[in-house]
């Protein structure tokens, strides 16, 4: 049987915090294989980002087991086995989008000539020949998040982690960027992991679904798409469509009637 | 000249020049009411009385007025950076070059001791705890009582000139600044930033120089202002305390013991315009190296 790229099993982490614990995931179970689009979709407190920070090896389980490519959360990141996009785009203003996207590279000591190359690269692949040059407040709030993108594809890891990239956004670009992300999934052929509090974003984006929901978070439900690989934006008025993101919203609803 | 220029004329001259205007106006009064009492005792001792206009005029002529009206000091400006030869020792400018090189010498020392200090802060959790404490009470010490101390330790360690104690007393005052600025930038970025590095593997020396450096720079630019003013004070400080006789606090204190107000007063405003050049060109610098690491133009 293959091996999954990311294996979850049992996983717990309590917070110990001044008002007492938080236990912020509980039991949580999930395979996550090479070249999946996952979206982790709850509400707030529902331990989405807590789960996507725990792959990232930025915070320490408790509790069960968790693989990345075989690797400990730790020795995975240490290996740069994955990109990572925040919420924010957090480019540096003292450098240029060319520079932002070079930091990964400068840090892992690729050459030059190399540098160059792929910070070119992946700026065509997020639409942004041509701005390389320019400051981050001379982009607008979209092409920044696309920028950051591109830092994190930069140093062409397998995995691509998304912590709600694109949750500051308005509606028509966030439609727009999301139809970016899935052209860039396919041209890639990376595994994602998503996170959102947006149905609609996760059902067009997703191959799997994980519905969460909160104290103690945990997942309510895992959801794998029946939509085709091509999906044009007007998918999105489809009976398929809307039959999962109906099933989305009852496991939302059923999480928070518990 | 464009209505936008115009503008700024009005908003930012006009007021300045307005209270200018009061402020001479008060200081001429005060020095005919000051001044006046000396004229009415040379009046009465020579038994002759005076018209008002007798006494005003003469206010404004003394060799040592209690206070020196506007004109005279500028007069003596004039006389002391315009028409004395710049190597004479009283010409201003003569003074000002030592009163700036001991500045500009504490700044420099000021600015790597301060940049030093917070980076051991920050970096280290010793440096922390046994660092912060100290270099705040050192600013609660008056740097009057010290100078003595700096200027027999200097010479005892060899130091050939006075330039080394006042040097460390300017340096003394400025450094603080740029330490607490710094210490604040280089702790400025957020956990998301710390945390994108933590993606990369990045070892500490990387977040330090490709992150919490260039994070600091605005930090570190608003202090320069801040710190070469007080190296300035402290310039003039230690020319006053360690008993010098150049530099343009020496000049105060000269023109102070030695009953002449005009030297006095030349020596201060000298020391003005000299701290306010020093800002202007800090200031023009921090906008040059601002723009040039990307800044948004204001």
């Amino acid at each position: 049987m293959k091996q999954p790229v990311i294996n979850v099993s049992g996983v717990d982490l309590t917070f110990q915090t001044n008002d007492g614990p938080i236990h912020a995931l509980k039991d949580v179970n999930l395979e996550i294989n090479k070249g999946d689009f996952v979206s982790f979709i709850g509400p707030s407190g529902c331990g989405k980002t807590t789960l996507l920070r725990c792959i990232a090896g930025l915070e320490t389980p408790t509790g069960g087991d968790l693989t990345v490519n075989g690797l400990s959360p730790t020795e995975a990141r240490k290996a740069r086995s994955y990109g990572y996009v925040f919420q924010a785009a957090g480019l540096y203003p003292w450098r240029t989008i060319g520079g932002n996207v070079k930091l990964p590279l400068e840090i892992m000591g690729f050459s030059k000539a190399e540098q160059v190359e792929r910070v070119r690269k992946v700026l065509e692949l997020v639409d942004l020949e041509g701005f390389e040059k320019k400051y981050p407040w001379q982009l607008s709030g979209g092409m920044q998040q696309r920028a950051s993108i591109a830092r994190a594809l930069a140093f062409d890891a397998d995995i691509l982690l998304m912590d709600e990239p694109f949750g500051a956004l308005d509606e028509i670009v966030r439609d727009h960027l999301n139809e970016q992300v899935l052209k860039l999934w396919d041209r890639t052929e990376k595994t994602i992991a998503f996170v959102t509090h947006s149905i609609p974003e996760a059902v067009y984006l997703s191959t799997k679904i994980v519905v969460m929901s909160p104290r103690p978070g945990r997942i309510t439900d895992i959801i794998d798409s029946p939509l085709p690989k091509e999906r044009p934006l007007d998918i999105r008025d489809s009976p398929e469509f809307i039959e999962i993101a109906h099933r989305v919203r009852d496991g939302l609803r059923a999480g928070h009637e518990e | 000249m464009s209505g936008r220029h115009t503008l700024i004329l009005r908003q930012s001259f006009l007021p300045v020049l307005t209270v200018a205007a009061v402020l001479l106006v008060v200081w001429y009064a005060a020095a005919i009411k000051m001044n006046a009492t000396w004229t009415y005792d040379q009046a009465a001792r020579a038994g002759t009385q005076p018209s008002f206009s007798e006494v005003v005029s003469d206010t404004m002529q003394q060799d040592r007025p209690l206070l020196p009206v506007p004109h005279q000091v500028a007069s003596e400006l004039w006389k002391t950076t315009v028409l004395k030869k710049i190597t004479s020792k009283r010409s201003m400018i003569y003074q000002g070059t030592i009163t700036l090189k001991t500045t500009l010498w504490g700044f420099a020392l000021g600015i790597v001791v301060g940049v030093s200090m917070a980076a051991i802060i920050v970096l280290s959790r010793v440096g922390r705890l046994s660092l912060m404490p100290w270099a705040i009470i050192s600013q609660t010490i008056p740097i009057v009582a010290l100078a003595p101390m700096i200027v027999i330790l200097s010479n005892a360690a060899g130091a050939g000139s006075l330039l080394v104690p006042k040097a460390i007393i300017a340096a003394y005052l400025s450094f603080f600044p740029v330490m607490v600025s710094m210490v604040k930038g280089l702790t400025s970025p957020d956990h998301m930033q710390l945390d994108l590095l933590r993606t990369y593997g990045a070892k500490k020396s990387a977040v330090f120089w490709k992150l919490r450096v260039p994070a600091s720079m605005p930090y570190f630019f608003a202090s320069l202002k801040v710190s070469v003013a007080a190296a300035f004070v402290g310039a003039v400080v230690g020319e006053l305390s360690t008993s010098a006789i150049s530099g343009l606090g020496a000049r105060m204190l000269i023109g102070s013991q030695f009953g002449e107000p005009m030297i006095m007063w030349a020596a201060l405003f000298a020391a003005a315009i000299l701290a306010a050049l020093l800002i202007f060109t800090v200031g023009a610098i921090e906008k040059i190296l601002r723009r040039t690491m990307g800044g948004q133009p204001v």
